[in-house]
């Protein structure tokens, strides 16, 4: 998914410019409107307004985004995500390009059963993933404990507070790696095979193929990707917050903004301030994404 | 905001656009939709109710919700109650909160515990049950459960069951490591030491900080930090109970005498099991869970009175709740009906009883019968002599917070991280009352 | 007529799968020993579900994670999983199933005629409803949940299946899978072959050009339904009655109900519904895999 400016997928030959698209891109579009733009604006509407448990309700204009801004709640959250972003997306994409790339080359035994294998975890619902990974990250009798026991010091503790962020990341990894594998396996079956021919001629190493025709030619989908997992770091919730219990001290009630939104409707009835955070979450989070698409479009036109 | 009655979909969704934004108005008034009625009825429209019959969803996890549902309707054929389990604890007051603020969807009856009553009697939620007569039931209950239904001159439910604290420890464990049943604080600390040295795998019990039993560990210490009158709030999480709590506790927590699992986890179930965890301070609730779910430690574990700070046998409730009837509800006479069979009538409390509930009505409290249990996995224990006389030695006047369901959402991020990096309890109090006074004055309270 | 099918069979491209390429290379045994190592990454949780699905609480807490208990309990398992609660877990299955079936196959169908209309027609508006869509995918779902549970509640649809399909029928990267496969897929010679035939905008579709989608359109299906058999969130806010819970919500409320006063942890059904959660799905990826493999080379990142 590349930017708007980029991704207009080609100039095309139309015949005309008239309303027939509509036909076919209305009935999307209307329930576009009805489930995604109206809880968007109805957002818009809660964040300028606010609502007390006692007292009532009134307009209060920015005053909800001023709030937020000086909110350390909320910039803890945001810090903890982009750390999260910054440390395990390229660790996931540099697995997964890894492994598309082994997959991908004909030096690999049986490589169809190790795609299958590896996109496997994509198909369990992240519910049950946590479910599992919050089984085996036990320290008195999980898995870890075992390990632990086996060396017999505290080697693992995936609930400490070092260590939390890195057992999220790590059950993040393990849904997604498979799925990125994915988008960059199908990226480098559509290079043609021209293209390898040549450089064998040229007596071109793998790692001379690699650089100079796979990962160029991976670059579209890195950018999608890339996007795709910053999209997904900024909403972090459902791991955290299904593993709370396990480690209720270290996951606090705001550790992702999506939690702390969540928190402050579900738990504290702020639905106004909560509306603030999801849109202000939401604006930089376009952002972000948007400047990723800018840069990894105008490198590929280099 | 009652727009939704009988119109076509096409107009409802138009309607809904057109009224998203007068709703972000309108919360306030849906919050409290139909707050004119307070108990309308008597007592005898509860028995008219009754009579003419109709259709009651009633929202309970409790394991005796089904057979007690099938008792009433056998005894009132006319009624039809639906049994909802919409999630346990705070899940349920979740949705149960949606309800209300969306002004719909909400059950007729609704378990609620006790620490959850204020505050959904606060937004308005709750049918004041006086008017029907439940005045007069009030005898039949323990005085700490009563008050926890019945406040600020209005009844808001009947208690279901109640959890007087009382300390429940490995009998086992104990004897193998040569520690007496301690009967003060000192003495459980001191076992608490003695035991970890000796093993350092096993723990006197497990805390990773949990609100209601900090709360009630409070309430034992004779603590009262929190009161509320209307919207009147004050909160003292360092007045002489809660200090008194937090640095008995800071020596166990400090000293790396806490096991650090989790409770209710599925670790924290093997540690009860195996000894790990030796004791647990916790509500006389407690034999059922440990029954049906830590069967392999069957005979181990026995009930002894709470550890005291001087002596003086004293203890605290610490979870139960009751039910309550929400005021959405369309026949609120019918659900009052329910209510007041679910919670008085003997034919339901001996189902609850049956389903190892621990109960808070008096009658049953002091029944000879449920006094001379012995169950085997006590060890042949009469366990239900130490409860009931714990049920007698909780102090009066506690109040939970308004807004206490919130409270606790946040007691990891204050308390917790006292927890966490085993420091000073008082600190983390302090924390936690900061950021519930803040929060108080956002929403419209007057704090002290 | 003749036109039309004369063009359809020259479009019948391989859709960009390159032959099995350069026999001469050697199989690497390190490469292999390295991806073998990734491969029990991924499968090792897995394993760990199949291995503790066998188990009873019992064993479950007293024996080692990654073998088999005592006693062999899979059978057991399954049967306490489907009849606890007068077998609400199949009811689960079933609404899941439903809400699939509605859902992506809503979802899969609504991105397809979107998808084709953006990428085949000219029309005002077009640039624009791109950015919109895309512009709506960062903001957090999870905190779009309460305007949107306050407007269905509004609407009276709340704790109503209607309240969890409504939203799964919208998919944005399907809607851009489409729209860049179809690019390429339908040739618009075709199109206008058909028209000039006389075939309407929607004969056409249905008749020529949705058979060239098909790879494309079995790759949105896919991700649409691991979307909607995956969704939690929303179906968790919106539903209050276990009745019309999908599996994943109901697991995680099994999962919750070990806490408290009255406790009654079910760990095995836990573990076991896990499982049985997980297994259709796998089966629909094997099953699938050989059609969407093609669709998504052919569509989703080609530049």
């Amino acid at each position: 998914m590349t930017s708007a400016t980029a991704a207009t997928p080609r100039p095309m030959r139309r015949a005309r410019r008239d309303w027939r698209g509509w036909g076919f891109v209305g009935p999307f579009m209307i329930v576009f409107l009805a489930v995604l733009v109206a809880p968007v604006v109805y957002a818009i509407v809660l964040s300028l307004f606010r609502q007390q448990l006692v007292g009532g309700s009134g307009f209060v204009g920015l005053g909800n985004y001023v709030q937020l801004f000086q909110d350390a709640k909320f910039w803890e959250s945001l810090f903890r995500v982009t750390l999260f972003l910054v440390i395990q997306v390229p660790i996931m994409l540099a697995l997964s390009l890894f492994v598309a790339l082994a997959v991908d080359s004909a030096r690999l035994h049986g490589s169809s059963f190790f795609r299958i294998a590896i996109f496997l975890p994509y198909a369990v619902p992240g519910v049950v993933a946590a479910l599992i990974w919050g089984f085996m990250y036990g320290n008195q009798f999980g898995l870890s404990g075992s390990i632990n026991d086996l060396v017999g010091f505290e080697l693992l503790q995936p609930f400490s507070s070092q260590w939390v962020l890195a057992s999220i990341g790590n059950i993040v990894t393990w849904e997604f790696m498979g799925y990125n594998m994915l988008i960059f396996y199908a990226a480098l079956k559509v290079v043609p095979t021209e293209l390898y021919e040549a450089a064998e001629l040229d007596g071109a190493g793998q790692f001379r193929i690699i650089s100079g025709i796979k990962l160029p030619a991976l670059r579209g989908s890195i950018v999608i990707a890339t996007v795709f997992s910053i999209i997904g770091s900024f909403q972090l919730f459902n791991e955290p917050n299904l593993l709370q219990n396990l480690a209720p001290n270290v996951i606090s009630s705001y550790f992702t903004p999506n939690m702390y939104a969540y928190n402050l409707s579900f738990a504290g009835q702020q639905f106004n301030y909560s509306a603030t955070v999801a849109i202000v979450m939401g604006i930089i989070t376009a952002v972000i994404a948007y400047i990723v698409q800018l840069r990894g479009s105008r490198q590929e036109v280099r | 905001m009652k727009i939704t009655s009988r119109r076509s979909t096409l107009r409802r969704v138009a309607l809904a656009t057109a009224t998203t934004f007068a709703l972000g108005l309108s919360l306030a008034a849906c919050a409290s939709g139909g707050s004119s009625s307070s108990g309308s009825g008597s007592a005898d429209d509860i028995e008219a109710a009754l009579e003419k019959g109709g259709t009651l969803t009633y929202w309970s996890w409790t394991p005796s919700g089904e057979a007690q549902v099938a008792a009433f309707e056998k005894a009132y054929p006319n009624v039809d109650v639906k049994l909802v389990n919409a999630g346990t604890n705070t899940d349920e007051y979740t949705k149960l909160q949606n309800a209300i603020t969306a002004g719909s969807g909400a059950p007729d009856v609704a378990q609620v515990e006790y620490y959850a009553i204020p505050q959904f009697a606060l937004s308005d939620s709750l049918v004041d049950l006086s008017s029907y007569g439940f005045g007069d039931l009030e005898d039949q209950y323990s005085g700490g459960p009563w008050s926890s239904v019945s406040f600020d001159g209005k009844i808001y439910g009947l208690p279901q069951d109640s959890g007087p604290m009382a300390m429940f420890y490995n009998k086992t464990v104990f004897d193998q490591y040569g520690i007496a049943v301690p009967t003060t604080y000192d003495e459980y600390v001191a076992a608490a030491e003695k035991l970890h040295t000796a093993d350092p795998s096993k723990y006197i019990t497990s805390d990773t900080g949990d609100p209601g039993f900090a709360t009630s560990m409070i309430w034992q210490a004779g603590g009262k930090p929190f009161t509320a009158e209307g919207t009147d709030v004050s909160i003292d999480l360092q007045d002489d109970g809660s200090k008194k709590w937090a640095d008995t506790w800071n020596k166990l927590n400090e000293g790396g005498l806490l096991s650090s699992t989790p409770s209710w986890g599925d670790e924290w179930y093997k540690g009860l099991g195996d000894g790990s965890i030796a004791t647990l301070l916790t509500g006389a609730w407690m034999p059922g869970v440990l029954e049906s779910s830590v069967a392999d430690a069957s005979g181990d574990w026995r009930v002894a009175p709470m550890p005291t700070y001087d002596g003086t046998p004293v203890t605290a409730e610490n979870g139960g709740g009751g039910q309550v009837v929400l005021k959405q509800s369309k026949n609120q006479a019918l659900a009052a009906g329910f209510l007041k069979w679910l919670n008085s009538d003997p034919e339901s409390i001996k189902v609850f009883l049956a389903s190892g509930g621990f109960p808070a009505t008096t009658a049953d409290l002091e029944s000879p019968e449920f006094l001379a249990q012995t169950p085997e996995y006590f060890g042949g224990q009469a366990i239900n002599e130490v409860l009931v006389d714990a049920s007698k030695n909780v102090p009066t006047g506690w109040h939970y917070l308004p807004y206490q369901v919130y409270a606790n959402s946040i007691f990891g991020d204050t308390v917790g991280q006292a927890y966490e990096n085993k420091g000073d309890l008082n600190e983390g109090l302090t924390t936690w009352q900061d950021q519930l006074a803040d929060y108080g004055s956002q929403q419209g309270f007057t704090v002290k | 007529m003749s036109a039309v099918t004369e063009t359809v069979k020259r479009s019948r491209r391989p859709n960009y799968v390159r032959p099995s390429k350069a026999p001469r290379q050697r199989k690497s045994i390190v490469l292999t020993i390295v991806m073998a190592i990734v491969v029990i990454y991924s499968i090792v949780p897995l394993l760990w579900l199949v291995m503790n699905a066998t188990k009873d609480q019992g064993d479950l807490f007293s024996s080692f994670g990654l073998w088999f208990g005592s006693d062999f309990n899979l059978w057991q398992n399954i049967v306490e999983t489907v009849t606890y609660r007068d077998g609400i877990f199949v009811q689960w299955f079933g609404n899941t199933l439903l809400y699939v079936v509605v859902g992506a196959g809503g979802a899969t169908f609504l991105a397809t005629v979107a998808g084709y209309g953006l990428a085949k027609y000219n029309f005002p508006g077009r640039r624009a409803v791109f950015a919109v869509v895309l512009g709506a995918v960062a903001i957090p779902g999870t905190a779009l949940a309460v305007p949107t549970f306050l407007m269905f509640s509004q609407l009276g649809i709340t704790n109503t299946p209607w309240a969890v399909i409504l939203p799964s029928l919208i998919s944005p990267f399907g809607l851009y899978l489409i729209w860049n496969f179809a690019v390429d897929a339908v040739p618009t010679e075709i199109l206008e072959a058909a028209r000039m035939d006389g075939a309407s905008e929607i004969r056409t579709f249905f008749t020529i050009s949705l058979r060239l989608l098909s790879p494309g359109i079995v790759t949105v299906l896919l991700f649409a339904i691991v979307a909607t058999w995956n969704n939690y969130f929303l179906p968790l806010i919106m539903l209050s009655e276990p009745t019309w819970y999908p599996l994943t919500v109901g697991l995680s409320q099994w999962s919750a109900q070990a806490s408290g006063v009255a406790a009654q942890p079910i760990y095995n059904l836990v573990i076991t519904g896990a499982l049985l959660t997980i297994v259709p799905i796998v089966i629909a990826f094997l099953f699938l895999q050989r059609f969407w493999q093609s669709g998504l080379s052919a569509g989703s990142v080609k530049q």
